[in-house]
């Protein structure tokens, strides 16, 4: 793990002279899939590392204890044994990176995942839309942690990056941080809802300013989810942030990557734009509920040559 | 590797197309082809076979023959034998045809990528992804093109057998933008391929006997240069097409000069790419790897050198080498690979001896890190610092993937050093500023201008030089006008007049048919708004059918050199809105009908009789009216390219323009020329027909009183003949349009590859019978096009 990125004052002229071209970044985004291609066996690995980088999510209404003591099972067994025997990675310990939670289902996923050394994630902050007053999201964040989340999901207040009140942004998330305490703390922009890239430019760049640790696009809830461009913006941010101030944070993706072809396309963003080392699960992670099955499904595929059922894998 | 050390390492692999189905392809013509001619292809000529390798492996593919002048012959006879019935088509016939071909490309887009890379060794990425769907979307286009030709090109017709010779970076590409136009337009066409990337060309020729093209419709001959000289020359050939090198492109203009073939040059370029401070610099950093680290640099219309706002520059070089650390050079049919090979062992080393003589004067070279593949002609991208802009690195086409960077400090600047190259292709402006970005599009002198993008192409945009980067437009209207005519053109007729340019009689000139002495009535020159005596001091004596009436100064080249100088000067002109040019030319109307019969008189000096004269005057400012009425209406239009783009094709004027005025209707004949010039925002200098120079006096005070800036309109007496040649010369002269005797055409085509301008010569023989639809176009020819693309989004 890398230092935790302990943030700074906030520095507006980090970001307040950066524009980002709408059309030049989607065409950079529409490039990475046709311009890196992964085959066979490096597909394979990919898939696996996909895996390895998947904080494996339920955040439902209708979540209950055993709801999310099966997808703690799942975490630990991402793969089915014999699938992953074949891949020639019996020995490995492989699982998710995470298991995430709203906090009332913390205690039962720690429970659950208890000797796998999985951490725990919760959202918190009044999920998704964050507009609770402050103490009680704070109390939110120190309940989640209590309960032994050792990652925290928090949500912005669109209304302070939408109007430009970067002060009130960052003292938001600087108050948050400090209630995570030794907890992570990932930072939720709701890309969806800034309007455009230069707004998340500069939300990314105060949320690393007040000392998130990771960021990430979206709750899953909006109507656009993680999008390539949006990731491209944030991506840029970090690298920018981690030039001037020396501390790496990490991104989050989550919501609407589906698909094993998609998760190696987001995996080759990452290592075109910040290299190999930031593909590594303490600095990038998928949210995910539903990515996890397709990508069992194509592993299954790449050891038996056979297109595979979903029934024949495990349900998260 | 085990997929437990590939988790460690993470890295892509490799990812190779497969490329089965053209080795089979290739297999099955081992033995070498041999020309496309009347949808045959001929036996392969082993005889000087040229060879064709895989630039990446140095594989040998199937040779191709060595075009030789029977072959020509025979080509360009097909193409003669199967224009009739070609034009005989219907529009729609064409269409269906030219539809057929989008189609096929569409279907066998894998197969023909796939060797395109093998025989030009462009990564797959980019054959896949951008040469080979281009292509279709040229075919696509143009069917619809040719299927409305007669309600978008009325009054035009087909020019003939087209003879098109293009080159190996975009070789299928090329191609397309040649031959699609071509037949839409009613044309048939002999195509040469460049000799190192003959292989799609050939695949293509397959493709039109699939598709059922008519035979001698599309023709292809391969061979290398004397092949493609013996073409362009051939005097069965009534337009030629080309797109290479500024060097070959001089060589065509002068062989064909005189030919009386229409000729549409794209040749090099050293285009800018102009990074401004408050641009998305991450942004700028991609469109340095879609630009100059396309196609391995081999596209003439490269950003080649980068200007970088000062404040900003350190930052965007830091940025760019980290890119470079990330360009995959290597194998091209590697689905991951961004860079490939150099077409050739030849290019190669020009590249690098390019880079030597940098380096000698200076410059640093920065180039990506990594070793490159052992075999295949592999060159490292990067930039150069270091390299100003007397440097050979700044002047010279590298065409590889090295660009130069430099930085500048204003907009203003920015604009100076764009435009400070011979070479106007393209530009690339990067700002997320509007007003800046469009300030720089506006003044650099560039076909195609490209805001926070670069390369981007389509059928519908309008794509090529200014400059010494060649005349002529591909794509979109103007691309289609390339290969039509207008109907009912006429040759201009021949001056009659035997001028003699001996000083004047002075005993005849003081008569002049008065009882009492006239007052001395010498001609002087107009420049840059001032009557001015002849540099030489000279004059020649103007005859009438009552012998002399007067004397004219008679200008020399320095008069030429002045007048192109104060024409120069005179650039406000052309920027000037259209509104504010219509004022003047409609203020020029106003006070010529004032002078009606002054002007006649000067007609009936000549021995025009009083009534044709007054005609011809009235003819005159009718027609002034009629162009002050266009100054304002014809300044291009947007094209549909591609979603949430503008792109304009914006027309501008020439610069400045040079003129040979007719004899015939020398009045209505020279206030049409130069009246459709000035009107679109052009500055001319013009030499009146010699005989009528007369004329030109009372035509510079009309300028001079009707608010025509100095400089705008020039008039040189004298002697065409010596006057022309220097016009044609002069590298400050865009264009010239030349109305006089066509036995200068030749010496003044011949002249103007120096420079590249157009030599334009209208096919007008009655000003008066003008129709109103050619008096438009006359005035659009006074225009070139400026493609702006301009990507938006929130």
């Amino acid at each position: 793990m890398n230092d935790r990125n302990p943030g700074m004052a906030l520095a507006p002229d980090w970001f307040e002279a950066v524009a980002v071209n709408r059309s030049a970044a989607e065409r950079r985004a529409g490039q990475i899939g046709p311009r890196r291609s992964v085959k066979k066996d490096h597909q394979a690995a990919w898939l696996v590392h996909a895996i390895r980088c998947m904080d494996l999510t339920t955040l439902a209404g209708d979540d209950t204890a055993e709801r999310v003591a099966r997808l703690c099972g799942k975490a630990r067994q991402p793969i089915r044994p014999d699938i992953q025997a074949a891949l020639g990675l019996a020995d490995e310990r492989i699982t998710t990176a995470a298991v995430c939670v709203y906090p009332t289902m913390v205690a039962s996923a720690v429970a659950a995942l208890e000797g796998s050394g999985i951490p725990v994630a919760s959202v918190a902050t009044g999920f998704p839309a964050g507009l609770m007053p402050l103490p009680l999201r704070l109390a939110e964040i120190r309940y989640a942690v209590d309960q032994g989340a050792e990652e925290i999901d928090i949500v912005i207040t669109r209304e302070h990056a939408l109007r430009g009140h970067w002060s009130a942004l960052y003292d938001e998330v600087a108050a948050m941080r400090e209630a995570c305490g030794a907890a992570h703390l990932k930072t939720i922009l709701a890309t969806g809802e800034l309007g455009t890239l230069t707004t998340v430019y500069a939300a990314s760049m105060v949320a690393m300013q007040a000392g998130a640790d990771f960021i990430k696009t979206s709750t899953g809830k909006e109507t656009e989810n993680a999008t390539l461009p949006v990731a491209l913006v944030m991506l840029r941010a970090i690298r920018d942030y981690g030039a001037r101030s020396g501390h790496t944070v990490g991104f989050k993706p989550a919501g609407g990557i589906r698909t094993a072809k998609e998760a190696t396309a987001w995996l080759s963003l990452i290592r075109e734009e910040l290299g190999r080392e930031a593909m590594e699960p303490d600095r990038f992670r998928f949210g995910a509920s539903s990515l996890l099955a397709d990508i069992e499904r194509q592993l299954q595929h790449h050891v038996t040559g056979r297109y595979s059922a979903r029934s024949h894998h495990p349900v998260a | 590797m085990t997929i437990r050390q590939i988790l460690d390492s993470l890295d892509y692999g490799p990812s190779p197309e497969s490329s089965e189905a053209v080795q089979a392809w290739l297999d099955s013509h081992r033995e070498g082809f041999g020309q496309f001619i009347d949808g045959r292809f001929t036996p392969h000529e082993a005889e000087g076979a040229i060879p064709v390798e895989n630039p990446a492996t140095h594989a040998a593919l199937p040779s191709v023959s060595a075009g030789t002048a029977a072959d020509v012959e025979a080509a360009v006879a097909a193409a003669r034998a199967a224009l009739p019935a070609w034009q005989r088509q219907t529009p729609q016939t064409r269409a269906r045809y030219l539809y057929a071909l989008a189609r096929a490309v569409q279907k066998r887009e894998r197969f023909l990528s796939v060797l395109e890379t093998i025989d030009n060794g462009k990564p797959i990425r980019e054959s896949r992804d951008i040469d080979i769907p281009l292509v279709a979307r040229h075919f696509h286009y143009h069917a619809g093109m040719a299927a409305n030709i007669e309600a978008l090109f009325p009054g035009h017709e087909p020019v003939g057998v087209c003879a098109q010779v293009i080159p190996w970076n975009f070789p299928l590409l090329m191609l397309s933008w040649k031959v699609a136009p071509a037949l839409a337009a009613g044309n048939t066409v002999v195509l040469k391929p460049a000799e190192q990337t003959p292989l799609t060309a050939l695949a293509f020729a397959e493709i039109c006997t699939e598709v059922g093209l008519p035979p001698g419709v599309l023709n292809i001959v391969t061979g290398a240069g004397e092949t493609g000289a013996a073409l362009v020359a051939h005097e069965g050939v009534d337009k030629v097409a080309f797109t290479g090198s500024t060097e070959v492109g001089r060589a065509i203009r002068r062989a064909t000069a005189g030919q009386g073939k229409s000729l549409t040059l794209e040749l090099g370029g050293k285009s800018p790419f102009v990074v401004f401070a408050d641009a998305d610099l991450e942004a700028a950093v991609e469109g340095v790897v879609d630009g100059i680290w396309f196609n391995g640099g081999q596209v003439c219309c490269a950003g080649s050198r980068l200007f970088v706002q000062e404040g900003i520059a350190e930052r965007f070089q830091e940025r760019l080498k980290e890119r470079l650390a990330t360009l995959r050079v290597g194998d091209p049919l590697d689905k991951s690979t961004d860079i490939g090979a150099i077409v050739s062992a030849e290019q190669h080393s020009r590249i690098a001896d390019l880079l030597a003589t940098g380096a000698a004067e200076g410059a640093v070279l920065h180039s990506a890190p990594g070793d490159l593949p052992g075999t295949g002609h592999f060159h490292a991208p990067g930039f150069v610092t270091g390299a100003h802009s007397a440097s050979t690195l700044q002047t010279v086409e590298i065409f590889g993937p090295v660009a130069t960077l430099t930085t500048f400090r204003t907009p203003a600047e920015a604009a100076e050093l764009a435009n400070n190259t011979a070479y106007g292709l393209a530009a690339s402006v990067w700002s997320q500023n509007l007003d800046v970005a469009m300030d720089l599009a506006a003044k650099v002198r560039a076909g195609v201008v490209w805001i926070n993008g670069t390369n981007m192409f389509d059928a519908a945009a309008p794509f090529g030089g200014m400059k010494e980067s060649g005349f002529g437009r591909e794509g979109g209207a103007a691309g289609m006008r390339a290969y039509l005519r207008e109907s009912g053109a006429e040759a201009p007729p021949e001056p009659q007049a035997r001028v003699d340019f001996a000083p004047a009689p002075v005993a005849e000139a003081a008569r002049a048919g008065n009882s009492e002495p006239a007052l001395d009535r010498t001609l002087k020159l107009y420049v840059g708004g001032r009557q001015v005596r002849a540099d030489g001091g000279g004059s020649y004596a103007l005859r009438g059918s009552g012998g002399v009436f007067g004397a004219a100064a008679l200008g020399n080249r320095k008069d030429i050199r002045n007048a192109v100088e104060a024409a120069v000067k005179a650039q406000g002109w052309s920027a000037q809105a259209g509104h504010n040019r219509s004022q003047v030319v409609w203020f020029m109307a106003e006070n010529m009908a004032r002078r009606r019969e002054t002007f006649a008189h000067a007609l009936t000096l000549t021995g025009s009789a009083e009534a044709a004269a007054l005609a011809e005057a009235d003819a005159a400012i009718d027609r002034l009216t009629q162009l002050a009425g266009l100054a304002d209406k014809l300044a291009g239009a947007v094209q549909s390219t591609r979603a949430r783009h503008v792109t304009l094709a914006m027309n501008e004027p020439r610069g400045v323009v040079g003129l040979v005025c007719p004899e015939a209707q020398p009045l209505l004949g020279m206030v049409t020329l130069i009246g459709a010039l000035i009107a679109m925002g052009n500055r001319v200098v013009a030499v009146p027909s010699p005989d009528q120079a007369w004329l030109a006096g009372d035509f510079a005070q009309l300028c001079d009183s009707s608010d025509v800036p100095g400089g705008v309109v020039n008039l040189i007496s004298g002697d065409p003949a010596e006057l022309a040649p220097v016009l044609a010369l002069h590298d400050e002269v865009d264009a010239l349009w030349h109305q006089g005797a066509s036995a200068l055409t030749r010496r003044l085509e011949e002249a103007s590859a120096g420079n590249l301008k157009p030599v334009r010569r209208h096919g007008v023989a009655d000003w008066a019978a003008l129709p109103p639809a050619r008096l438009l176009r006359l005035a659009e020819e006074a225009q070139q096009v400026k493609t702006i693309w301009v990507p938006y989004g929130a």
